[in-house]
């Protein structure tokens, strides 16, 4: 490398030195790299939109349709690509929970709830939707 | 126990060099020294040239904030033993331009801070006889955890959001205006809306949640931009529905 001549310097106008962030600065540290992630995830939550918009599509137009929907669900990338997403939505979904009673301040007679109270009632809010779901699916 | 620590100390010396370099001191480790009597005592004893920003201490005046070992801390507040045995890598404060050594500029945040107007705004002062504006406990607990930022700037440091783009106004100036929003005192919060509901405000963060991790504090300005962004939504949907003001 050519040696590089010392900035222009006075005594008042120093020059500064301004470090440009690194392209992979997502990867210095675990919580910039959570982050990314949940960024992420969310490609992964419209994906699921999509997935849930062509099953109606697919029901809507008959058993025929239907029958080819279930088919190319089963075909290794479709569930390679569902399994991925689970991951990642799940993980959207643990990460925004956690990060819920940062941002929401609730009170209840006056008192303010504890944060941990405000996650617990996201998880139990999760399941019950889930139960729910599951029940209307399998056993409704 | 080692009783001598190495510090490599990154100096930037505009009329010599082009970039940063690093440069090995040994100091002495004693179980009570900080990061910076390290650098103390390079400063009275091996090298009188180096530079760095320091008042009080003890985690008041938020001057001494810089990188070590990658992450931003307190110099005054963070022991050298606790890096044993070493070596400990001491940068200055990451996302500010360095002028020289460990000293950042700071003129950036400054301006920002008096953008968001920290200080009680009243529509209408009342007269000194009528006496003080009273708060009860609650009220003030309310905002005291806001009210407890240093301006040490670790927060800036730590979002990669501010690195990316500087004209974000940042964790500290925001949390600063959460601190008079919820100031039962104040009445400034519409003019401070103007300046964070810009996009470069609140709207500017992404909740990576760092500033709140990297805070002496325990400020949590991460917490304090989400509710503001809350807040914010809920007036402009109030305004939405209701059009002419009935706030």
């Amino acid at each position: 490398m050519s040696e590089r001549l010392p900035p222009a310097y006075t005594e008042y106008h120093p020059r500064w030195l301004r470090p440009r962030m690194s392209t992979y600065w997502w990867l210095h540290r675990r919580s910039y790299l959570t982050f990314v992630l949940r960024e992420l995830s969310s490609i992964f939550v419209a994906w699921f939109v999509v997935y849930i918009l062509l099953l109606v599509r697919a029901v809507s137009r008959g058993e025929a349709s239907y029958q080819q929907f279930l088919a190319w669900s089963r075909s290794p990338l479709v569930l390679l690509l569902n399994l991925v997403g689970l991951l990642f939505v799940v993980f959207h979904a643990v990460t925004w929970f956690n990060l819920a009673p940062q941002a929401m301040v609730v009170r209840v007679l006056g008192r303010r709830v504890p944060g941990r109270w405000i996650t617990a009632s996201n998880y139990l809010a999760w399941a019950l939707v889930s139960a729910l779901t599951a029940w209307l699916l399998l056993g409704g | 126990m080692a009783d001598r620590i190495t510090l490599q100390v990154a100096r930037y010396r505009p009329e010599e060099e082009a970039g940063v370099t690093y440069q090995e001191y040994e100091v002495p480790c004693p179980k009570d020294w900080v990061v910076l009597d390290g650098l103390n005592f390079v400063k009275d004893q091996l090298d009188g040239t180096l530079s760095y920003r320091w008042s009080c201490r003890m985690g008041i005046c938020g001057s001494c904030g810089m990188t070590v070992n990658g992450e931003p801390k307190l110099t005054c507040a963070t022991f050298l033993a606790d890096y044993a045995p070493g070596p400990v890598r001491v940068e200055p404060l990451r996302n500010f331009p360095v002028i020289r050594d460990l000293v950042v500029e700071i003129g950036d945040f400054m301006r920002k801070l008096t953008r968001v107007k920290p200080w009680v705004i009243r529509a209408e002062e009342k007269p000194l006889s009528e006496g003080e504006y009273r708060q009860t406990p609650e009220e003030m607990d309310e905002y005291k955890q806001f009210s407890m930022c240093i301006n040490c700037m670790l927060c800036y440091a730590a979002c990669p959001i501010y690195g990316l783009d500087p004209k974000f106004i940042g964790p500290a100036a925001i949390a600063l205006a959460q601190r008079y929003n919820l100031d039962t005192r104040d009445e400034g919060a519409p003019e401070r809306l103007e300046i964070l509901s810009e996009h470069e405000g609140i709207w500017g963060c992404t909740f990576v949640g760092d500033c709140s991790v990297v805070c002496p504090k325990n400020v949590d300005p991460a917490g304090a931009i989400q509710r503001y962004k809350l807040s914010a939504a809920l007036e402009s949907l109030k305004s939405f529905v209701m059009p002419r003001g009935s706030r």
